[in-house]
C-alpha cells in the first residue's frame, strides 16, 4: 500500500494534540518550582508525597474509588437482566426504551446533576452518601444496558434454544450458556461505567454533602485555592493506573472488548 | 420409539397472520419424515411447534399417547440440530456432548462411556478437546448431531441441518444421518427445501405451501404423482396443460387435440403435467398418439442434455433431450407426452 505522507502528518498532528498536554502535565508533576509552569526548573518527588499527605485527596480517592465499584455492581445486577429482557423479548416500545436509557449519555451532565439535586436532595432528603450513590448508578446503567444489550444481540439466540431442549430451564441456560459467553461485555460495562462513575463531577457536585468530596470534586477545591503541582501528580497517579488496568484488560480479554 | 401426532395445528403470530393452518401430520414409529416446501411454508415454525417453542394457539401435540402441546422446552427431551449447529463456543466438543448428560445428573462412569460411545459413532474421538470454533463446517455438524443424540432424545427434530455444507460434505452427512437415525431407530423430522436431499433420505415426505401439507406420502409417491400442481410445480414438473375429459382416458387440450392419459383425474376438467425429462423427441415416422408439433424458441445447454423451450399450440413447454440430436432455435419438432407419464392433478 501507497503510504500517504500528509495523512500520516496529519495523524501525528491529531494525536500530538491529544497527548501533548498530558505529557506536559506528567512532566510538570516533578518541577521543583511551587507552581505549575513549564518548561521545569529541577527535579522532585515532593509533590507525590504532598498527595498522600493531603487528606480531601486520600478521602476523595476512597470515597470515588467505593461510589464507582458500588455504582457499577448494582447497575450490573440491575441493567444485564434489563438488557437481556430488551435483547430477547418484543418488549412494546422497545426502540423507544432503548434510546430513553442512551438519554442521559447524550443530556449533559449538568442537567442530570441538577435534576438529580432537585429530586434527591430537595425533596427525598436522602443522606448524601445514599444520595450520591442513586445518582451514580443512574449515570452508569444507560453505559452498562448499551453495552451488554450490545454483547447480547451478537449471542446467537438458539444457542439458548438449545440448551433449553438439553434439559436446562430458562435462567439455568442464561448462568450456563448466555453469561459465559457475554462475559467480555460485561467487563467492558464494568470499565465504562467505573470509569465513567469515577471521573463524574457534575453529579457528584451536585449530591455532595459537607466534608463528602469525590476524588474529581476535590481536585476542583484544591485548584481554587493552590496552583502548586500537586494536582499534576494526582494526574500522574491516575494516569498510570488506567494505563495498567487498560494492559491487564488488554492481556485478557483484548481492548477490542471495549469498543464492540 | 416414539410415534408423533399433530392434530389441527394452527399458529399466528399476532393473532392476524395464520402461519399453520389447521395442520395434521401422523408420524410413525422410528420413521424419517421431511417437511418440504419453500420458505414461509410453515415447515420452521412446525418444527418448532413439535420442540416446543412455539404453543399453538389451538390443536394438540401427541407423542405416543401423551399430550404434549404446553410441556416445556427443557422437559420434552427432543433432541435438535439447528442449521447454525448452535454449538456452545465457550465448551469444547466433549463438554458441548455433555451438556444434556449432566443435567440429567448421571454417573460419571457412565456418562463418559456414552459420550466416548456417540463420539467414536460420530468420528468425533480425536476432536474430543478442540473448541467449535476450531472445527470445520461438517465437523461441527456432527458435533451438533452428537449432543442432540447423546440424550437418547424421543425425537430427533432436524431444521435444515446440511444446507450450510458444501455439495460434497452434504451428500456424506446425508447418508451418515440416514444410516444413524436407522440404526439408533429413532423418530425424525427433517426439514429442508432441497427436494433431492429430501427425497435421499426421507421414509415419508410431507410438502407444504402456505401453512398447510398439500401432501404427504412416500418420496416415491410425491415424485411420480403429486397430487396438486403447487406440488408438481416444486418436484419438478414445468409442463402445464389445460385439459378436459371426454372419455376414459381421453382428454382434450385446448386446441382441440386429444391426448390419452393412463390415469384418471377424478373431474372433468383438469391440468395435465409432465416433467421436461420424459418428453420424447420424435421424428415424422414414429409420430403415433399425443404428439405435438414445436417450434424451438431458446436451446440451453445443461451438461448432460440440452435443454429446449418449445412453443406448441398447446402452450409452452419445456424438453430435456438427451440424445444428442441437436436442433436449433427456430427448428420445428415433433413431440410425444407418453401417456404413462402424464401426471393429471
Amino acid at each position: 500500500m501507497r503510504k500517504n505522507k500528509f495523512l500520516t502528518f496529519y495523524a501525528c498532528l491529531v494525536f500530538g494534540f491529544l497527548f501533548l498536554p498530558l505529557a506536559i502535565i506528567a512532566v510538570t508533576a516533578f518541577n521543583t518550582a511551587p507552581t505549575i509552569s513549564f518548561p521545569i526548573s529541577g527535579f522532585t518527588f515532593k509533590w507525590f508525597a504532598n498527595v498522600f499527605a493531603t487528606k480531601s485527596f486520600l478521602s476523595g480517592f476512597q470515597l470515588s474509588f467505593m461510589l464507582a465499584i458500588v455504582a457499577t455492581l448494582i447497575a450490573l445486577l440491575v441493567g444485564v437482566p434489563a438488557a437481556y429482557a430488551l435483547s430477547r423479548n418484543s418488549v412494546r416500545g422497545k426502540k423507544l426504551l432503548k434510546s430513553f436509557f442512551l438519554s442521559p449519555t447524550i443530556i449533559p451532565g449538568i442537567v442530570v446533576g441538577y435534576s438529580l439535586y432537585q429530586f434527591i436532595v430537595l425533596k427525598l432528603k436522602l443522606p448524601v452518601m445514599q444520595g450520591l450513590l442513586i445518582g451514580h448508578f443512574l449515570v452508569v446503567l444507560p453505559y452498562v444496558i448499551r453495552v451488554v444489550g450490545s454483547a447480547l444481540e451478537q449471542f446467537d439466540f438458539s444457542i439458548e434454544e438449545m440448551a433449553w431442549t438439553l434439559g436446562c430451564g430458562k435462567a439455568q441456560a442464561f448462568f450456563k450458556v448466555v453469561l459465559p459467553n457475554i462475559s467480555s461485555g460485561i467487563v467492558a460495562a464494568f470499565m465504562l461505567a467505573f470509569i465513567n462513575s469515577f471521573n463524574n463531577i457534575p453529579v457528584s457536585m451536585f449530591l455532595s454533602g459537607p466534608g463528602v468530596r469525590t476524588l474529581p470534586t476535590a481536585l476542583m477545591n484544591y485548584i481554587e485555592y493552590f496552583y502548586d503541582p500537586t494536582v499534576s501528580a494526582v494526574s500522574v497517579l491516575l494516569m498510570a493506573a488506567t494505563i495498567a488496568i487498560m494492559f491487564v484488560v488488554e492481556k485478557t480479554l483484548g481492548i477490542g472488548a471495549l469498543t464492540k | 420409539m416414539s410415534k408423533v401426532t399433530l392434530n389441527d395445528i394452527n399458529v399466528s403470530y399476532d393473532g392476524k397472520t395464520q402461519i399453520l393452518k389447521g395442520l395434521n401430520l401422523e408420524i410413525g414409529e422410528g420413521e424419517l419424515v421431511s417437511l418440504l416446501g419453500p420458505s414461509g411454508c410453515g415447515k420452521t415454525t412446525t418444527l418448532r411447534v413439535i420442540a416446543g417453542f412455539i404453543i399453538p394457539s389451538s390443536g394438540q401435540l401427541f407423542v405416543d399417547t401423551e399430550e404434549m402441546t404446553k410441556v416445556p422446552v427443557h422437559k420434552r427431551n427432543f433432541g435438535l440440530v439447528f442449521q447454525s449447529y448452535a454449538l456452545f463456543p465457550h465448551l469444547s466438543v466433549y463438554e458441548n456432548v455433555a451438556f444434556g448428560l449432566k443435567l440429567r445428573k448421571m454417573e460419571k462412569a457412565e456418562m463418559d462411556r456414552k459420550i466416548k460411545e456417540i463420539l467414536e459413532v460420530c468420528d468425533l474421538t480425536e476432536y474430543a478437546l478442540r473448541f467449535p470454533k476450531q472445527l470445520s463446517g461438517g465437523q461441527r455438524q456432527r458435533v451438533a448431531l452428537a449432543r442432540a443424540l447423546v440424550i437418547e432424545p424421543r425425537l430427533l427434530l432436524l431444521d435444515e441441518p446440511l444446507s450450510n455444507l458444501d455439495a460434497k460434505l452434504r451428500l456424506n452427512m446425508r447418508v451418515e444421518i440416514k444410516r444413524l437415525q436407522k440404526k439408533l431407530g429413532i423418530t425424525t423430522v427433517f426439514v429442508t427445501h432441497d427436494q433431492e436431499e429430501c427425497f435421499s433420505i426421507s421414509d415419508k415426505v410431507a410438502v407444504m405451501n402456505g401453512g398447510v401439507i398439500e401432501q404427504f406420502g412416500t418420496p416415491e409417491e410425491i415424485y411420480s404423482r403429486p397430487k396438486t400442481e403447487f406440488v408438481a410445480r416444486f418436484i419438478g414438473f414445468e409442463n402445464f396443460i389445460q385439459l378436459r375429459k371426454t372419455q376414459e382416458n381421453t382428454y382434450r387440450a385446448n386446441d382441440g387435440s386429444l391426448f390419452t392419459a393412463k390415469m384418471d383425474c377424478g373431474k372433468s376438467e383438469c391440468l395435465g403435467t409432465i416433467r421436461p425429462d420424459d418428453i420424447q423427441i420424435v421424428t415424422n415416422e414414429e409420430a403415433a398418439g399425443n404428439t405435438v408439433t414445436a417450434k424451438i424458441e431458446v436451446r440451453t445447454y445443461l451438461g448432460k442434455s440440452y435443454q429446449y423451450e418449445l412453443s406448441t399450440p398447446i402452450g409452452r413447454l419445456v424438453v430435456n433431450d438427451g440424445s444428442g440430436a441437436l436442433y436449433k432455435a427456430g427448428d420445428t419438432i415433433k413431440i410425444q407426452l407418453p401417456a404413462a407419464k402424464i401426471v393429471l392433478v
